[in-house]
């Protein structure tokens, strides 16, 4: 249970997105993909979830081929992606919020345990199943958007920027309960940030990308040692 | 005062009909963001179907299902042959984003072609399936009859079952999910594809049952050329727009303040005057609350 990416490019016209770039996350492991912006993170992302298309590479989760999928049936793989900007729905209340996730699962008692499991790890969203979910905090909404991808019950999460807009107390909160998902319900995930800092804090390895390729890989030790990975994204 | 319920009660048996069609709009509008202009020409089809159903003495009870059901497949087949590869193309060119509206319009048109080419002058015909001579109340004959009241009782259930399949089942999360945000539904696994098809065939379905309903509480004729389908479908948009365009409620009671408002006009001031007040209505409801009588300035609404 690999995600492997192999020499994957990405034009958006004339522009190349992604450029050549290759690593692989074993299971597991929380992976960070780090760098500044336009630096083709999001790009990546949304091209393993299906919403991008490739020009070249390979993606692969599992031995199934992620570029010339459909989200809908990625998802129906194992692979959840939270999207920027607290992607949840503000019309629905949060337990339509939920629901949504695990929609396409046959099996309703297990999708009824996976709520319970998701409510007890957030249970602020439990105690407002029936409010709308434009009536929560922006910390509140993020738990959601992250609540909904694992009503899919995934084995891999894609997450993009969940630190994007919120307080630093709350981005704190979010980084440790996305380290403690990652290593009580044994999910292997990847995590792009511009918050380097923060990323490579709770992450196993980090992924420098810059103009769209590989500017470094290592471990986050290896990484916050790297006196150049420090100048240029760290700051000190 | 008898004048007036009288008037109250045609009103709103008129404007539970518009609030189907309404709904079928409404439908339309938050599955594609899309006008169609074919929805009247659809619900003409799919009464003719009823019609040619009758014809053969088949009861009216089997001739409405039918009816709606012939609606949901040519609106789906609409959508899927029409709308969508037109709204792949136009994408997000805002140059191109007339391509689908114009191409509705151009639906309706052939519609009524085939409708006249296929049945000429015949004349369809969709008689009451029960009394519509009204009670005697008091020795007076009052405007509601019991085909007044089934029609009621029809649009009622008809609400009751959009309503649950709106708000209690997987189809319908999926729906007001598609509408809202179609990339974290398909991200969450829903065939937003499938569902807006799903969308347009429930608006067919509603937008015929519309079409029978109005037949049968006018003349009871229907020809190809129908200028009661061109009502139809002009009052359903004004009462769509009336309730916001986004919501299934607004739609329901945009119909019926249409249908009572109307009423009013051509008993008290005269009959000349009704076309004219729905574009005025119309006209100032998106001058004045372009979100509808029930929409949140700026915002959404389920």
């Amino acid at each position: 249970m690999t995600l492997t990416v192999s020499e994957l490019t990405i034009h958006h016209g004339a522009i190349c997105a992604i450029n050549n770039v290759s690593f692989s996350v074993a299971k597991g492991q929380l992976t960070a993909v780090i760098g500044a912006n336009g630096a083709g993170k999001t790009t990546l992302l949304r091209a393993l979830s299906g919403l991008n298309k490739s020009t070249q590479g390979h993606a692969t989760w599992n031995e199934h081929n992620l570029l010339h999928s459909k989200p809908e049936s990625i998802v129906r793989h194992g692979v959840s992606h939270v999207s920027e900007g607290k992607a949840v729905i503000p019309e629905l209340t949060v337990n339509e919020n939920l629901e949504l996730g695990a929609i396409w699962r046959k099996n309703k008692q297990e999708a009824r345990e996976t709520k319970e499991q998701i409510t007890s790890i957030f249970p602020r969203l439990g105690e407002r199943l029936s409010q709308r979910a434009d009536s929560l905090s922006g910390g509140e909404r993020q738990m959601l958007a992250i609540g909904r991808a694992l009503m899919s019950k995934p084995q891999l999460l894609l997450l993009d920027e969940p630190s994007l807009g919120l307080a630093p107390l709350v981005i704190e909160q979010i980084f440790q309960t996305i380290r403690d998902l990652t290593t009580s319900m044994g999910l292997t995930v990847v995590l792009v940030e511009q918050n380097a800092m923060g990323a490579l804090k709770i992450a196993d390895f980090g992924v420098v990308l810059n103009l769209g390729k590989v500017a470094v890989t290592g471990t986050t030790q290896s990484l916050m040692a790297d006196p150049q990975v420090r100048a240029a994204y760290l700051g000190y | 005062m008898f004048q007036f319920i009288n008037t109250l009660l045609i009103g709103i048996t008129a404007g539970s009909i518009y609030s189907l069609m309404a709904i079928a709009i409404v439908l339309v509008w938050r599955s594609t963001r899309v006008v169609n202009f074919a929805q009247g020409g659809l619900a003409l089809a799919s009464s003719f179907v009823g019609a040619s159903i009758l014809a053969r003495e088949i009861s009216f009870w089997i001739a409405l299902p039918l009816a709606m059901f012939a609606g949901a497949l040519f609106s789906a087949l609409t959508e899927y042959f029409l709308l969508r590869p037109l709204l792949k193309r136009s994408g997000d060119k805002g140059e191109e984003i007339f391509l689908p509206i114009i191409a509705t319009l151009g639906l309706l048109g052939i519609i009524k072609t085939i409708l006249n080419f296929t049945y000429g002058d015949r004349i369809g015909s969709i008689p009451p399936p029960i009394s519509d001579r009204g009670f005697v109340v008091s020795g007076q004959v009052i405007a509601l009859s019991p085909m007044r009241v089934l029609i009621l009782g029809i649009v009622l259930v008809l609400m009751v079952l959009l309503t649950y399949l709106f708000q209690r089942t997987n189809l319908g999360l999926s729906l007001r999910a598609s509408s809202y945000a179609p990339e974290i539904s398909r991200l969450a696994g829903v065939r937003v594809d499938l569902i807006r098809t799903a969308g347009w065939a429930i608006s067919g379905a509603a937008g015929a049952a519309a079409g029978i309903l109005q037949t049968t509480n006018g003349s009871g004729a229907i020809s190809p050329e129908s200028f009661e389908f061109s009502l139809l479908l002009v009052f359903g948009f004004v009462a769509a727009v009336i309730g916001g365009i986004e919501s299934l409620i607004g739609a329901v009671l945009g119909g019926l303040t249409l249908g009572i408002i109307l009423a009013f006009i051509l008993m008290y001031i005269g009959g000349s005057l009704v076309f004219f007040s729905a574009f005025l209505i119309l006209i100032v409801i998106l001058i004045v609350r372009p979100q509808g009588i029930i929409g949140v300035k700026g915002g959404r609404r389920a």
